[in-house]
């Protein structure tokens, strides 16, 4: 039916930072951009599986720590000229609080 | 809203990069329409010369296809030639009657080849060589015909006759002057290179003046007559004897012209609605005639055209290359000399090697290289920064390799490394990988080809040869990034040094606050410019400044080094390398307790603890009680020592003693990248000082200090700069030096890399000479540590927590944030 799940507090996400999420099948990172958008990835690089929770973000792109690779949030996508994707999540903030859908 | 309407004139390398440029800065500006004279898209007219080689085909050197105008909502007129610009009106009008009416206009007409004024030159079978009609024309005259003659032996037509030699005709080169290509080599290179295209099978008639083209019974030219009556035969002839500006539409429409569309250093003609760039242009009194310079136009002109008003066109050093494959040559700047020069030449026949440097008051001017063109990048460099060659001069003809590089920057030639050479170790890209994606996907720059496939993008010790790589593929087309001028990153058209300096003028505070004022083109910038910007604000306000720990690598934010599975290192500080054994016990302790998986001793003398989940972080540390080793910053490192006057039998120096006052003295100094520092008991150097950015050797009467070493990617011996008696002026020297470091390197220049910019006297004047100065930079030095806490404790007390805890969303109550338990709850949606 529905698999939005409530991560945290908006408030608890540094803007432009992140959060790790321990999800059970595997790490979801989940990310505060600028103007207080939310992205939700799973944490794994689709270079060598960097922790992308772990990197730097500026606009809806984060820096992969490993490498450098950039990742758009929006759409898990590597940005070109790389190639390669990483799965993602729909994610929201409602009164405060971040969702992400998990399907 | 109506947009307003950009309308370009020449769909060519110029115009067309000048529209990439501003789609890039500005992409939903303008309503864009493009008349190009050639039925094509924009293709790549450099290698034209690889197509009538047999090397590459059409196909491959489109730069634009149609679908890259269609894309971008630009209407293309191809095969459509502007014959009018009303200005009044502002429209301007093609041969066909077609119409646009423009806002703004780009005129990028290239250039007409020059044709002798000598009877015949009408003939069929006569040719230039310029564009794509031009190479399928040759190719079909090599493949019906035998004997070609090529009227001019500069580099078009040496390119063209080694071409249609491939091709399989009897080729003769025609030239006016007693050399080849005399307005980029000397005689003596000139001789080398005639020699190897002969053996190539090129014939060679100069100086020779041509009188007539012969007209044959067919109507197509038959043979050269030349001034002194010899003839020769010739199906086919191809005159390379010069370009000329294309201005004629320009100065149709009233714009002033002097041997090009004379323009502004804004690239603007003298009606300002009205820009111009590319070979059709004359800037300073100049028209150039190779890309790269026409490259840096189209930057300029983007910029102005998308509103932002700041960049400058300044002019150009240029270099050339000749893409004749097998055949190594380069040329830059004056390269003939004269008056107060000097020249440094090394000719080596039978290696068909010869090289010549033109210097003037220490300083490159001028290089031609023929036969070796290894160091060609590194020539047009230290050329175009006009660094003072002094202190290398002896070296300087052996290249850059012999300057102490352990790495493999001038392994060999690129020219005749096989495809499957690796060039780039750290990311595994070989010779042919990158040739492949230079000329598929049209790369020009070492950016481009960093982007396109990682070669170079780490720790940049093959940018050498990547750079050779680049520029013999692209010849010419290539020009090394100007080092003095680059912007910090996309992000921003201003250098470090500007921006550093108006953080400093206008008092900027934080990150948003600078990139509001320097007019940043991103919200918040990149990965590359908000931790330099971060440590510039660190930098100028001590104290004042709040550290941004989003701006932060990964590394610095979580003060641990992050690893490849994800988990952590920990390397606690041990002052000067001296433990004790309780230490020592509760180091193993630790490493027992969370199961640590690896424990070794680091390059640095200490201990690294491997492998700790990022959620263990400040449980070690607590457990540790040793403060942070800053292994993971940009900022103080370690300070080596050795045994010392304490135990040694050869040591005349408490060295031991000094590096742990030093390692305690600059703990917690951030700095534009690693700092580290070594101090022995004596010369034998067992701390290896020689190879760090502070080493310090004690001596019987006091203490050597050295300056800028590095013993990482590139082996770069430390240099001497100054002898001090006793341990205070060591410390004094240190922190002065090491002051200057922070404040005036760009961010990831490790001190040898500055020190190379800046020069030694420079350091000297401000460290040894101005006693004054010194101790000033001193005192800003210890202010700005005055009070830095220890990272770790600060984190085992709590600071930011949520940086190291997971939420967990199927164990409750676990570790995480306050969320936590109202959190695993599903809601709809
Ligand atoms: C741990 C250690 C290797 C070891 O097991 O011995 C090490 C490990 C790393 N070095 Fe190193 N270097 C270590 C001593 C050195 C030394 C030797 C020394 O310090 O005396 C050098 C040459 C000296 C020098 O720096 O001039 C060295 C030159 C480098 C370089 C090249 C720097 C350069 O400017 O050329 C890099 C790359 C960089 O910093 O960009 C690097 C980068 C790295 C990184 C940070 C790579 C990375 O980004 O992950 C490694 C981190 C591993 C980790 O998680 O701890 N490491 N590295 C050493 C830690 C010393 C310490 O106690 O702090
Ligand atoms: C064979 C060859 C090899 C070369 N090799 C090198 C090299 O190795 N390195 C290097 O740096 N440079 C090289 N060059 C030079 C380089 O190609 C030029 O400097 C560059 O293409 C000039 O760019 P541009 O945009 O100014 O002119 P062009 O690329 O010539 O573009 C101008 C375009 O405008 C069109 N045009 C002109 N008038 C009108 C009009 N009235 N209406 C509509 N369209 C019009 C023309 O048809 C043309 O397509 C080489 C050139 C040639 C021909
Ligand atoms: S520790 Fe240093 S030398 Fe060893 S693999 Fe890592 S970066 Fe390379
Ligand atoms: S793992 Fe992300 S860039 Fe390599």
């Amino acid at each position: 039916m529905n698999g939005w799940l409530r991560v945290c507090l908006l408030e608890e996400i540094p803007p432009l930072g992140a959060r790790v999420v321990n999800a059970g099948k595997g790490d979801i990172a989940v990310f505060r951009g600028a103007d207080d958008e939310v992205f939700a990835v799973d944490d794994r690089c689709p270079h060598k599986g960097g922790p992308l929770s772990q990197g730097i973000v500026a606009g809806r792109r984060v820096t992969c720590p490993l490498h450098g690779m950039n990742i758009q949030l929006d759409s898990g996508e590597a940005v070109a000229p790389d190639t390669g994707c990483t799965h993602r999540y729909a994610a929201r903030v409602d009164a405060g609080a971040v969702f992400i859908d998990l399907r | 809203m109506r947009k307003p309407k950009l309308v370009l004139v020449g769909n060519g390398m110029a115009g067309v990069r000048t529209l990439e440029e501003l789609l890039k800065l500005a992409p939903d500006l303008y309503d864009i329409a493009v008349f190009g004279a050639e039925p094509h898209g924009n293709y790549n007219r450099i290698l034209l010369s690889p197509v009538l080689a047999g090397e590459m085909k059409l196909p491959e050197i489109m730069l634009n296809d149609l679908d890259w105008y269609k894309d971008n909502d630009i209407t293309l007129h191809a095969g459509k030639k502007v014959v009018r610009i009303d200005r009044a009106r502002r429209k301007v009008t093609a041969s066909d009657g077609t119409e646009e009416s423009y806002d703004r206009l780009l005129l990028a007409t290239g250039s007409h080849p020059f044709m002798l004024p000598v009877p015949g030159k009408d003939l069929p079978g006569v040719l230039a060589y310029r564009d794509i009609a031009d190479t399928e024309a040759m190719i079909e005259a090599a493949a019906n015909h035998r004997h070609a003659v090529v009227i001019g032996g500069g580099l078009l037509g040496l390119e063209a006759a080694n071409g249609l030699k491939l091709r399989g005709m009897d080729v003769t080169v025609v030239h006016a002057v007693d050399w080849l290509m005399e307005r980029q080599l000397d005689k003596p290179a000139a001789d080398m290179l005639q020699a190897s295209l002969e053996a190539k099978g090129l014939k060679f008639k100069l100086p020779k003046l041509t009188s007539e083209l012969v007209r044959g019974e067919s109507g197509r030219v038959c043979a050269v007559r030349f001034k002194d009556g010899e003839q020769i035969p010739a199906d086919l002839v191809v005159m390379a004897v010069g370009i000329r500006p294309n201005t004629e539409l320009a100065e149709s429409a009233g714009l002033h012209c002097n041997r090009g569309i004379v323009v502004s250093d804004t690239m603007q003609t003298y009606d300002p609605r009205i820009y111009a760039v590319g070979e059709c242009v004359a800037h300073r009194g100049i028209a150039y005639g190779l890309v790269a310079p026409l490259f840096e136009q189209g930057k300029v002109c983007a910029n102005h055209l998308a509103n932002f008003g700041i960049a400058r066109y300044a002019g150009s050093t240029v270099s050339t290359k000749l893409k004749v494959t097998g055949i190594d040559v380069f040329s830059a700047g004056d390269f003939t000399g004269g008056a107060n020069t000097e020249e440094i030449v090394l000719h080596d026949r039978s290696a068909g090697v010869y090289k010549k440097l033109v210097l003037k008051n220490e300083q490159i001017v001028g290089a031609v290289l023929y036969g070796d063109t290894v160091d060609s990048s590194w020539y047009f460099q230290l050329m175009r920064d006009g660094k003072d060659v002094a202190g290398i001069r002896d070296h300087l003809m052996f290249g850059e390799s012999h300057l102490g590089n352990a790495g493999h920057q001038g392994q060999s030639k690129a020219a005749v490394l096989p495809d499957a050479a690796e060039v780039c170790g750290c990311n595994g890209v070989c010779k042919g990988t990158i040739v492949k994606a230079i000329k598929e996907k049209g790369l020009f720059t070492l950016e481009d080809v960093r982007k396109h496939t990682k070669a170079s993008s780490s720790c940049g010790s093959c940018t050498g040869l990547v750079e050779q790589i680049i520029s013999s593929t692209i010849g010419g087309a290539y020009q090394p990034q100007d080092a003095m001028k680059k912007a910090l990153c996309g992000c921003t058209d201003y250098t470090h040094e500007e921006v550093r300096k108006t953080i400093r003028e206008q008092k900027l505070l934080s990150i948003p606050a600078a990139m509001k004022f320097l007019e940043w083109k991103t919200p918040n910038g990149c990965a590359t410019c908000r931790p330099a910007l971060n440590y510039y604000l660190i930098c100028a306000w001590p104290q004042e400044y709040e550290d941004d720990p989003q701006s932060r690598f990964i590394n610095e934010r979580a003060h641990a080094n992050i690893q490849k599975d994800g988990t952590y290192s920990v390397v606690p500080r041990i002052h000067g390398g001296v433990t004790t054994p309780a230490q020592l016990k509760r180091i193993a302790e630790v490493a027992e307790k969370y199961a640590i998986a690896s424990v070794k001793i680091t390059g640095g003398q200490r201990i690294d603890l491997l492998g700790v989940k990022k959620e263990d972080l400040p449980k070690v540390w607590a457990d540790l009680d040793m403060p942070s080793g800053f292994a993971y910053g940009k900022s103080i490192r370690t300070v080596k020592t050795c045994v010392g006057s304490e135990w040694c039998r050869f040591g005349v120096q408490d060295s031991t003693g000094l590096g742990i006052e030093l390692e305690k003295a600059l703990d917690r100094m951030w700095a534009p990248h690693k700092v580290k520092l070594a101090v022995s008991g004596c010369p034998r150097n067992c701390a290896e000082a020689g190879i760090k950015d502070v080493g310090i050797v004690g001596v019987d009467s006091g203490w050597e200090i050295y300056i800028a070493g590095n013993g990482g990617i590139k082996t770069e011996v430390a240099q001497f700069l100054v002898k001090v008696k006793t341990r205070e002026e060591v410390l004094e020297y240190t922190g002065a030096f090491l002051q200057l470091y922070r404040e005036e390197a760009r961010y990831l220049d490790r001190t040898v890399h500055w020190v190379q910019r800046i020069g030694m006297d420079y350091v000297k004047q401000r460290i040894v000479t101005d006693a004054a100065g010194r101790k000033a930079l001193l005192d800003r030095l210890l202010f700005a540590l005055q009070g830095e806490k220890d990272p770790w404790r600060e984190r085992v007390q709590g600071l930011r927590a949520h940086e190291f805890a997971p939420i967990r969303f199927f164990d409750k109550g676990s570790a995480g944030g306050k969320g936590n338990e109202r959190m695993a709850e599903s809601v709809s949606a």
